[in-house]
Order: structure tokens, then C-alpha cells, then sequence
């Protein structure tokens, strides 16, 4: 569990998973598109996120694609959630979403 | 060959057989997957289904069952009559021991292009896999009711 902290630690890391959860199995290439990181860095970032079990790679073809792996999450979540906070969690966060949301 | 939409990998502190039982196993299923009993001979070409409080709610067909290894399936949604017209998709579940843990990787593809069947599995296969790593490790598992996933029609 100290990996999926400490992987989770670092805004460069987030900002891999988001891209992932809005697009899930990118090579390499794809990943590194449009981001302000070079490529090593993000071989690095990756290296430390597949460690903490949170990406995973599968090969395709040729192609060796990364996708999200959000199993430990779940876990932590499981440890400090009790089943019934969790709907009222749910609740909660959408709310919050909503009223946070900017105007588009 | 499209590549999986999904690919999860949960490392389990347990043996292949263990872990197979797990997968194939109503008593088993039951526990940590909201109460949904897998129903299969697991041969080859056999039939598969999943039946939730006494509801059939996918069925299937068994593609691979190399015990305790590799477990494959196809799968299609039964109740939400949306669903229900999507092609089936695939699921593969990959067993190796490493050590004294075991990687289970579970990959799932096939999806319908804006596929509404997409946006459930994605809820629910991060629970039951969690579900299934705390129940092999611990012996308990709290179930999460299906209502907190927030998946539109599973209740």
C-alpha cells in the first residue's frame, strides 16, 4: 500500500492515470502526446506506476499498451469505507462535482 | 484482434487451485461477486452464466479452461433490454504464480462502439476483484451492495 501512496504522490503521475481514464490502452507514443513531459520521464512515471500495481501493461501485436489499473484503489477505499457510507459517499462527491462544475 | 477495453491485475496471496476455485465455484462467487452464482461445467463450448438473486443476468460460452491457469468466456447482458442487443464480449482471466502470490489478470474486450454494458463492467470489476484478493486472503470479505456503484438498472 505504500507504493499506490507514494506512486499517487506526484501531480505528473495523476495527471498519466487521468489521461488513461479518459483513454484507456495507449502505447508509449500516445502517452506521451501533447504532454509537456519528455519521453523518459514518462517511461520513468510509468515505471513507478506499474511498481504500485496501478498501470498495467498488455501486449497487443507489436504494441505493448498501458491501461489503468484500478484494483488497489478499490482496496483502499474497502479499508477505511464502511458499506453503508459508501451510497452517501457517492452522493456527496457528486454533489460536489456539480457545484464545483465551471460553466462550458 | 481489437485490443481489451479493459485490463485489470490484482496480485493475490494464494495458489492457482485456490484461485480457480474462486473463479468457478457458486459458494465461492457468491461471497464476493453481489451474490452471483457462476454456472458452467467449464469445458470447452460448455454454456456459462451468471445468476444474481435467482436471475439469470449473462450468459455465455466457454472459450478456454486450462485448469488453473487460463479461463475464458464470452458474455452477454440479459436484462436491460439495451444491452441485450450488443454482441457478446470476451472474457479472459490469466492464473500465474509468482512466489507466494499469484497474478491474476483479468482482460475484457469486445465492446459495441458507445456500448452502455461498458460503463457497468467498469464499476464492477474493480469491486469483485478487490472482493476476491480480501475473501482468498482473509477468509471475509464485506460485500459492497451493487446500489453504490451507481450502475444505471443494478441494483
Amino acid at each position: 500500500m505504500d507504493e499506490v501512496f507514494k506512486a499517487l504522490a506526484d501531480a505528473s503521475r495523476r495527471s498519466l492515470l487521468d489521461r488513461l481514464h479518459a483513454r484507456n490502452g495507449q502505447t508509449l507514443n500516445e502517452l506521451c502526446e501533447g504532454l509537456a513531459m519528455t519521453r523518459q520521464a514518462v517511461t520513468k512515471h510509468l515505471a513507478i506506476l506499474e511498481q504500485a500495481n496501478l498501470v498495467t501493461t498488455f501486449k497487443h501485436g507489436r504494441e505493448k499498451l498501458h491501461y489503468l489499473n484500478p484494483v488497489p484503489i478499490h482496496q483502499i477505499g474497502e479499508r477505511w469505507i464502511k458499506k453503508f457510507e459508501r451510497a452517501k459517499l457517492v452522493a456527496l462527491s457528486e454533489l460536489k462535482r456539480q457545484l464545483e462544475k465551471r460553466d462550458e | 484482434m481489437s485490443k481489451p477495453e479493459f485490463v485489470y491485475v490484482t496480485y493475490i496471496s494464494t495458489t492457482p487451485e485456490k484461485l480457480w476455485e474462486a473463479l468457478t465455484n457458486s459458494e465461492f462467487t457468491r461471497r464476493y461477486w453481489f451474490n452471483t452464482e457462476v454456472k458452467s461445467d467449464w469445458k470447452v463450448g460448455s454454456p456459462f452464466a451468471l445468476v444474481m438473486n435467482g436471475t439469470t443476468t449473462d450468459v455465455g460460452e466457454i472459450l478456454q479452461a486450462e485448469r488453473p491457469r487460463r479461463l475464458a468466456y464470452t458474455f452477454k447482458h440479459q436484462l436491460d433490454e439495451e444491452m441485450r442487443k450488443e454482441p457478446p464480449t470476451k472474457v479472459t482471466f490469466t492464473i500465474e504464480p509468482h512466489g507466494d502470490l499469484v497474478k491474476l489478470t483479468v482482460t475484457h474486450e469486445g465492446f459495441a462502439k458507445g456500448s452502455k454494458l461498458l460503463d457497468g463492467i467498469s464499476k464492477g470489476w474493480p469491486a469483485i476483484l478487490s472482493g476476491l484478493k480480501t475473501l482468498l486472503e482473509t477468509g471475509t470479505v464485506i460485500a459492497i451492495p451493487p446500489r453504490a456503484l451507481e450502475i444505471e438498472g443494478f441494483e
